[in-house]
């Protein structure tokens, strides 16, 4: 049994910004990340980032994560475990996790789970066949493996992770076909959008994916307008050659340990899924398990890492440390979060909060 | 409209538009942002107090033209690539366009590129007229590109040849 007096559950941006504020302030802690490697999806980021110097915006997503790492390598109060993964929060608060086969128990004081989210997948005929990707998967092809996914890609969805990996793709050598988004505007920053259309790639809003086709895999695309009421537009459909479908359409948070956990969870529309219902400091309904970054609803990297820093603040002052700065830390961190959310990119997200902290609704 | 194509409409891009008289001046910088989201290096990039800090992150930008002098700085540090450098003064007839690129393979000085507007059209074929790097850290190149005066608000984007992975 490892005993541990904070245990972060991924090593992505919310969970590395945990462990280095906690650390801070004298907790031990031990990051598991299922990973051969910690930085989560920060790894496969090329772009630069958005926000203020206090979250490394104009710096680029891969630099922000070694920066991340580099922080928690040399602070002797964190361990990392690469390529653990958790399997489950029991009663008694002990923690099991699977690394190289072996079954390992970790019994710490305060858990916090930054597991992050996953791929949503949408349903058209043909949509099993090779050549289908999600866009996580094509960043870790090409950023992580150096492999190109196609030679013609039609990108679903322009939020920013379609508008991202298309400019990726580009950078790459890869054309791109079109960029589809069945809403009528486009739901990514439209400076991403821009930067993409000038370079001659059309999006497409009000358009759908009405089937892919292929014998072995994707050769082609047909993809058609939709009305006001996102009813396909018979008579507008547009054949597209391409070998690539990649998959852009919106993430799920991972809550599957909160759920075991038995966290109160309730379904907001706006934070993208079931999400724990948490205080103002990201403690959760089950006393001493803290949430940050998309595990409690899906937002921008610059917030998870303001939200681990926050869960890693105070979980260690739950636990004494950090008397005296540790309340105003927690406010600084409130005041970034604030901060990113005010304007009306943020306005989904603030507004999903409110849901979630209020008590009258229903729970499951 | 802008948030369904991503091609900023000559409305929005008259509200970033410094005078005529000023184009004619020298360098300055164009900052085409017209939405607000979370995000502020160009102020801080600004070392001629032409930016002004922002009371809130979301606020857009606000360019004071008379001081900038077309540095370039917030250019390279700006991470929706949405800042531009045009110079009038370059000739009677001829401007250049600093562009941000992140492409592959950089373009040579002396090289014809073709030149782009925001919707990806090509306008024409012009000279590279300088390249910087953006260093290791930042990445990001300039390209500066001559181009016939009437077009240094049009032109926003090169395409080179390049390299591709398709056969």
């Amino acid at each position: 049994m490892k005993e541990i007096e904070i245990l972060i559950i991924g090593g992505g941006p919310a969970g590395l910004c945990a462990a280095s504020a906690a650390a801070n302030l004298g907790a031990t802690v031990l990051v598991l990340e299922r990973d051969g490697e910690p930085g989560g999806q920060l790894v496969k980021q090329t772009h630069k980032f958005f926000g203020s110097k206090k979250q490394y915006a104009g710096d680029r997503g891969y630099q922000i994560g070694n920066l991340l790492i580099e922080e928690c390598k040399k602070n002797p109060n964190i361990e990392v475990w690469t390529d653990t993964t958790a399997l489950g929060v029991y009663e008694d608060g002990v923690v099991t996790a699977e690394r190289q086969g072996k079954h390992l128990k970790i019994e710490p004081k305060k858990i916090i789970v930054a597991t992050g989210a996953s791929e949503k997948m949408i349903a058209f005929p043909n949509n099993d066949l090779p050549g289908i990707y999600g866009a996580g998967a094509v960043q870790t092809l090409m950023n992580v493996h150096g492999i190109v996914p196609g030679q013609r890609v039609l990108m679903i969805g322009a939020g920013n992770i379609g508008l991202i990996v298309s400019y990726q793709l580009m950078q790459a050598g890869v054309e791109i076909a079109a960029i589809i988004e069945a809403s009528p505007t486009i739901g990514g920053y439209l400076v991403h959008a821009s930067k993409i259309r000038r370079a001659g790639v059309p999006i497409l809003t009000s358009h759908t994916i009405v089937e892919a086709y292929g014998q072995e895999s994707v050769e082609g695309a047909i993809i058609c307008r939709l009305d006001e009421n996102w009813q396909q537009i018979p008579g507008t459909e547009q054949d597209l050659n391409v070998d690539v479908i990649c998959l852009a359409v919106g993430l799920s948070p991972l809550t599957e340990l909160c759920f075991q956990a038995d966290c109160q969870l309730k379904y907001i529309a706006e934070l993208s899924g079931h999400v724990p219902i948490r205080n103002e400091y990201l403690e959760t309904t089950r006393t001493d398990l803290y949430v940050a970054g998309d595990v409690s609803g899906v937002e921008e990297a610059s917030s998870a890492m303001v939200e681990g820093r926050l869960a890693g603040i105070s979980a260690a002052y739950s636990l004494g440390y950090g008397a005296g700065v540790a309340p105003q830390l927690q406010a600084e961190a409130l005041a970034e979060l604030s901060e990113l959310r005010s304007g009306p990119a943020g306005q989904k997200t603030v507004k999903g909060i409110m849901k979630l902290m209020d008590k009258g609704e229903a729970v499951c | 409209m802008l948030n369904k194509t991503g091609i900023p409409t000559a409305e929005d891009v008259k509200k970033v538009s410094p005078s005529e008289e000023r184009l004619k001046k020298g360098p300055v910088a164009i900052i085409e942002c017209f939405q607000e989201i979370p995000c502020n290096p160009c102020t801080e990039a600004c070392k001629q107090g032409a930016i002004q800090p922002m009371a809130d992150i979301n606020n857009l930008p606000k360019l004071d033209f008379d001081k900038c002098n077309g540095c370039g700085l917030c250019l390279s540090r700006c991470p929706g690539l949405a800042i531009f450098i045009v110079d009038g003064s370059y000739s009677e007839t001829e401007a250049i366009v600093r562009i941000p690129f992140e492409y592959l393979p950089v373009p040579k000085v002396g090289e014809k590129v073709a030149g782009l507007n925001r919707a990806g059209e090509e306008l024409g074929s012009f000279e590279v007229v300088k390249v910087q790097s953006g260093g290791q850290k930042n990445k990001t190149y300039t390209i500066s590109i001559v181009v016939p005066s009437d077009l240094a608000m049009d032109v926003r984007s090169i395409r080179l040849g390049g390299v591709r992975h398709a056969n």
